[in-house]
C-alpha cells in the first residue's frame, strides 16, 4: 500500500474559498452548504460524494443517470478508487435535484448525454473521493492523537503505521463528518488505479434479472390512477375538440381532461382502461399550417439548400474552389440521411402528484434538473416546492434529456385532480408519432485529385435541419449551429480526422416543422457516413488502397491514425478476407474519443446482406471500465446498423408514418455480427464511449458494400435499396 | 372474472376478458417484471411463459386462458435468481438498461427447454426479441455459457 501525500491546509482553504467558488467541487463544499435532510442521523455523510454506515457500507451519490451505458459503475469506481474503500461494501444512491437545489448544486450537473457521464464529471467525483478519505483518515489519527502522515487507508480500513493500529471507515466516519474538508486534495496516477480501468461487475445487473428492477412504467403508488394520452399527431397542431361523454361511463374511467394546447388524456384506474377508453374517444384536432408537409418536401428544400449561396461556414483551410478547379479530376456525391426516432423500449413515462402546495414527479430521466424545471413550470409552483424522483430508464438515447414533454404532460393531468397521483405512459405509437427525431440533413460533396491520385480539395455542402436552433437557440453563434459539423470541426471534441490542403465545409441551414432532437451520436451519425464513404469515394477514384489514401492524409492525427491501424491490423487488411467476404473501414473523432472499425460483409446474387464480423477499436483516453465499454461499442453496432439498415421516419400530411416496430424495425440478434472490440486507452485526456463507435458503423458497412457489390449507397436506410451487384 | 394460473398460484380477477395478460400481470397482480414496449407482439418485452412455451403476453387475452394453462413470469422462472440464464447473465454482465431483459430471458428459457444445446443458427431463428441497447451479443454467449455450466454441473 503506497502512501497518499495529501496537501492539507486550512489556511489555504479559508482563504481560497472565494476563489474556488466557481468551481463545481471545492468552493461548493461544506460546512459551506447547508447540511439538508440527507445527512440523516445515525448515517455520517462524510461529504456530498459519500455516506459510510457504522456496518462499513459506503454509499456514493450518483448525480447523472443511468441508463444502460454503465455509468453508475464507472463513477462509483472512480470516487471508490480516491476513497480506498471495500469495493464489495460499494452502494449508490441518486440525490434528487431538489436537493442538489437545495445545497447549491453540489453535485454539479445532472445532465447525462453526450457521452458525458465520466468524461465530463471525473474530476470532481475523484476529488469528492479522496477528500473524504482524508476526512476519515484525519478522524481516525486525531482519535489515536497520532499525525496524519503516519496513518494510510486501503480498503475501508485505516492503519497507523507504526504501531499497526487499525480502524475501519465505519468507526471514525461520524466524527471525519465534522472536520474541515482541505481545499486541495492529490488525486492518484491512473497508471496506480485498482478498481478504476478495471473490468468490474456492474454494480446495478441483480435486479435486472429477476424483474425486481423498477422502471419509471412499473412506479406504483398508493391510490394512484393511471393515464393515456393523444397529442395532435400532426406537428403544430392543436386539440379542437374530444367527446367525454362517450367514454366517461366506460369500465374504470375516472376522468377524461384536456392537456395543453394539443392533447387530451384519459385518467382510469388501470392504465389498460385509460387506454381502451382513449382509443373509444372522438378527438377532432386543429390540424394546423403543417398538414402539406412530406417527405417529399422537406427533400427537395433540403436540395435546394446544396446550392445555395447563404451558409455557415463550419470547417475552412485554402481555397477549395480553386483547388477543385485546377484538380485532374473531380468526383462528385450526393448523400441524404433521414429522420429517426429513438424507439427506447420503454415508451416516455412519468407519474406525478400537484397539490397547491407541492408538486412532485417520478420519472426516468437523463437529466433531473431539467425534469424539475419542467415539472415546476407545468406545476406553476417555484422549483424549490417541486422533487422529482429519477426512477431508473428503460433506455434514453438522448430522448429522455433536453425534452421532458411527457413530464410536463403528467403535471398538467396531476394538477386537474389535486392530491392524486397519476401516472401517465405513453403508447408506442405515441412514442413513435411525438418523438424529438434525429434530424435530416442532405450533403453534396465534391473531391479533387491531382494527376496522382493525391487529394487536393474537397468542398462539403451540409443542408439540413439544426438541432440547436429548434432546442436551444441560445447556443446558435451568430445563427450558426456549430454542432451540425460534429466530427467535421478543424479542433476539439470532434474534430475531422484528415489534413485537406484545400478544404471548405459548410451549412445551409434548414428547419422543417419536425422536432429534431439528440439522438445517440447525434450529428456524427450522418456526418461520418457523409466523409467516410467519401473518403472511400476518392480512393476508389484515385485507384488507391483506401486505408493508404486515409493513411496518406492523417500524419497529423496521430490518435485517428492509431486506432484506424490497430483495426487494420486485427482486420487483416490486405490479406484476403473469407471467399465472397469484403471489407470496409471507416474512422472518427467523436464526443473526444478516437474510434474506427472495419466491417467484414457479403452480399448475395439476391441482395442480401450479411455482416460477418466488425474489428472495432476505441481511445477514450481513460478506460475505466473496460469490459463496459466493449459493451457499449456493440450496443452502438446495434443501435447504428439498426440505423442504417432500417431507421427512417416518412412525414406524410404533416405526420410522421410510422407508429410502431412493425413499419420501424430494429435489427435483431441474427443480424448481429460477431464484434471484437480493441479497447486501446493512451491516457492524457477523457472521451467519452456511450456514443462514438455509433460513427463508424454505418460508414464501414457501406464501404464494405461497395467494395462487394460495386454499389454506393447514398440514401438511407439500406432496406429502400438494392443491392444487388451493379 | 378471470382465473389464471401464475407461478404456481390460482387467482380470480375481475377484468375484461378481453384485457391481454401483460396488463392483468402488471396491473392487478402487480408482477411489473413483465414489460409493455409494442403492444403488437412484436418485440418480446413482455414474453411469459405459458404452459413452458414462450408466449408475448401483450397479444393474450386473459379470457383466452384458464387456471389449467400454467403462466410463468420472470418473477417466478426461479426462486432467487438462480435459473442457469440468470447466472450466465451475471456472470457476463449482459443487461445494459435491462428493460428487454426479462422477455429476452423468458425467451431464452422458453428456447432451452425445446432446445437444450441451441447452435447459433438456432438462437437467431429462436430469439426474436428487440433490444435497443444492443446487448445481443452478450446475450449469444449468455445462452452457451448457461448450456455449458449445466452441462459441467451435470457431469460433475
Ligand atoms: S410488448 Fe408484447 S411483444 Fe412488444
Ligand atoms: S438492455 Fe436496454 S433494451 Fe435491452
Amino acid at each position: 500500500m503506497t502512501t497518499r501525500r495529501v496537501a492539507i491546509s486550512r489556511r489555504d482553504f479559508l482563504i481560497g474559498t472565494a476563489a474556488a467558488g466557481a468551481g463545481l467541487s471545492l468552493g461548493l463544499y461544506l460546512p459551506f452548504g447547508p447540511r439538508t435532510a440527507l445527512a440523516a442521523a445515525g448515517t455520517p455523510e462524510v461529504n456530498a460524494w459519500v455516506v459510510i454506515e457504522p456496518d462499513d457500507t459506503v454509499i456514493i451519490r450518483i448525480a447523472r443517470s443511468e441508463m444502460g451505458q454503465g455509468t453508475l459503475t464507472g463513477l462509483a469506481q472512480l470516487v471508490a478508487e480516491e476513497l480506498e474503500c471495500d469495493w464489495t461494501k460499494v452502494k449508490t444512491v441518486y440525490p434528487t435535484p431538489g436537493q442538489s437545489l437545495a445545497r447549491n448544486r453540489v453535485w454539479g450537473s445532472f445532465s447525462t448525454g453526450g457521452s458525458r457521464g465520466i468524461r465530463g464529471s471525473h474530476q470532481y467525483v475523484r476529488e469528492g473521493g479522496a477528500l473524504a478519505r482524508v476526512l476519515l483518515v484525519e478522524a481516525a489519527a486525531e482519535a489515536w492523537g497520532v499525525p496524519i502522515e503516519e496513518c494510510t487507508a486501503a480498503d475501508s480500513v485505516i492503519m497507523h503505521r507504526p504501531t499497526g493500529r487499525t480502524t475501519r471507515y465505519g468507526e471514525v466516519a461520524a466524527a471525519a463528518a465534522q472536520l474541515v474538508p482541505p481545499l486541495q486534495v492529490e488525486l492518484k496516477d491512473p497508471q496506480d488505479w485498482r478498481l478504476a480501468g478495471k473490468p468490474l461487475k456492474r454494480l446495478d445487473t441483480a435486479e435486472k434479472l429477476t424483474g425486481q428492477q423498477v422502471f419509471g412504467a412499473d412506479v406504483q403508488l398508493p391510490g394512484m390512477l393511471n393515464a393515456a394520452i393523444k397529442a395532435c399527431p400532426v406537428f403544430g397542431g392543436a386539440l379542437a375538440a374530444f367527446d367525454a361523454d362517450a367514454v366517461r361511463e366506460l369500465p374504470g374511467v375516472r376522468s377524461v381532461v384536456r392537456v395543453g394546447e394539443d392533447a387530451v388524456a384519459v385518467v382510469a384506474d388501470t392504465w389498460w382502461q385509460a387506454k381502451t377508453a382513449l382509443d373509444k374517444l372522438p378527438v377532432t384536432w386543429d390540424e394546423g399550417p403543417n398538414v402539406g408537409v412530406s417527405s417529399a418536401s422537406i427533400a427537395q428544400w433540403l436540395a435546394d439548400g446544396l446550392t445555395a449561396d447563404d451558409a455557415f461556414v463550419g470547417n475552412q483551410s485554402g481555397d477549395a474552389k480553386a483547388a477543385l478547379q485546377g484538380a485532374a479530376k473531380t468526383v462528385e456525391a450526393v448523400y441524404a440521411y433521414p429522420y429517426q426516432n429513438h424507439a427506447t423500449m420503454e415508451p416516455m413515462n412519468a407519474t406525478a402528484r400537484w397539490t397547491a402546495e407541492r408538486c412532485e414527479v417520478w420519472c426516468p430521466t437523463q437529466n433531473g434538473e431539467a425534469a424539475l424545471q419542467t415539472a415546476a413550470e407545468a406545476a406553476g409552483l417555484p422549483a424549490a416546492q417541486c422533487e422529482v424522483y429519477k426512477i431508473h430508464l428503460g433506455g434514453g438515447f438522448g430522448r429522455r434529456g433536453a425534452f421532458h414533454d411527457f413530464v410536463r404532460q403528467a403535471v398538467a393531468i396531476a394538477r386537474q385532480m389535486p392530491g392524486t397521483p397519476v401516472k401517465l405512459l405513453w403508447t408506442r405509437e405515441e412514442d413513435m408519432l411525438h418523438g424529438a427525431y434525429h434530424p435530416t440533413t442532405q450533403a453534396r460533396l465534391v473531391g479533387g485529385l491531382d494527376d496522382t491520385g493525391e487529394l487536393v480539395g474537397l468542398r462539403m455542402r451540409i443542408s439540413g435541419q439544426s438541432i440547436l436552433a429548434s432546442v436551444r437557440p441560445a447556443a446558435l453563434k451568430n445563427g450558426a449551429d456549430m454542432l451540425v459539423f460534429q466530427g467535421l470541426l478543424p479542433s476539439g471534441d470532434h474534430a475531422i480526422s484528415y489534413s485537406i490542403p484545400n478544404l471548405l465545409i459548410d451549412h445551409a441551414m434548414r428547419n422543417p416543422p419536425v422536432p429534431p432532437g439528440f439522438w445517440r451520436g447525434v450529428n456524427v451519425n450522418q456526418n461520418a457516413i457523409y466523409m467516410e464513404c467519401f473518403i472511400d469515394e476518392l480512393a476508389h477514384a484515385a485507384g488507391r488502397d483506401p486505408l493508404a489514401f486515409r493513411r496518406g492524409l492523417m500524419s497529423d492525427h496521430p490518435r485517428s491514425l492509431a486506432v484506424l491501424n490497430a483495426v487494420a491490423e486485427k482486420v487483416g487488411w490486405g490479406t484476403p478476407a473469407a471467399d465472397g467476404v469484403h471489407r470496409g473501414l471507416a474512422v472518427c473523432n467523436a464526443f473526444a474519443s478516437y474510434v474506427a472499425a472495419c466491417a467484414e460483409v457479403s452480399v448475395d446474387d439476391r441482395g442480401r446482406l450479411k455482416i460477418h464480423r466488425i474489428v472495432a477499436a476505441t481511445d477514450p483516453g481513460y478506460a475505466v471500465n473496460p469490459q463496459q465499454i466493449e459493451a457499449q461499442v456493440e450496443g452502438s453496432f446495434v443501435f447504428g446498423l439498426s440505423a442504417l439498415l432500417y431507421g427512417e421516419c416518412t412525414v406524410r400530411g404533416g405526420r410522421v408514418e410510422q407508429e410502431n416496430f412493425d413499419t420501424y424495425p430494429s435489427m435483431l440478434i441474427g443480424e448481429m455480427p460477431k464484434v471484437e472490440t480493441i479497447v486501446m486507452p493512451s491516457g492524457g485526456f477523457w472521451g467519452g464511449v456511450g456514443e462514438p463507435t455509433i460513427a463508424v458503423a454505418a460508414p464501414a458497412v457501406l464501404n464494405a458494400i461497395f467494395a462487394a457489390t460495386g454499389k454506393r449507397v447514398r440514401r438511407f436506410p439500406l432496406k429502400n435499396n438494392d443491392l444487388r451487384a451493379a | 372474472m378471470a382465473t389464471l394460473n401464475v407461478n404456481g398460484e390460482p387467482f380470480s380477477i375481475d377484468v375484461d376478458g378481453a384485457t391481454p395478460l401483460l396488463w392483468v400481470l402488471r396491473e392487478q397482480l402487480g408482477l411489473t417484471g413483465t414489460k409493455y414496449s409494442c403492444g403488437i407482439g412484436l418485440c418480446g418485452a413482455c414474453t411469459v411463459h405459458i404452459d413452458g412455451r414462450a408466449a408475448r403476453s401483450c397479444v393474450v387475452p386473459v379470457s383466452s386462458l384458464g387456471t389449467a394453462q400454467k403462466v410463468v413470469t420472470i418473477e417466478g422462472l426461479s426462486p432467487d435468481g438462480s435459473h442457469p440464464l440468470q447466472r450466465a447473465w451475471t456472470e457476463l454482465d449482459v443487461p445494459q438498461c435491462g428493460y428487454c431483459q426479462p422477455g429476452m430471458i423468458m425467451a431464452a428459457a422458453a428456447l432451452l427447454e425445446t432446445n437444450p444445446n441451441p447452435s447459433d443458427a438456432d438462437i437467431d431463428a429462436g430469439l426474436t426479441n428487440i433490444c435497443r441497447c444492443g446487448t445481443f451479443n452478450r446475450v449469444r454467449r449468455g445462452i452457451h455459457l448457461a448450456v455449458q455450466q449445466k452441462r459441467s454441473r451435470g457431469t460433475s
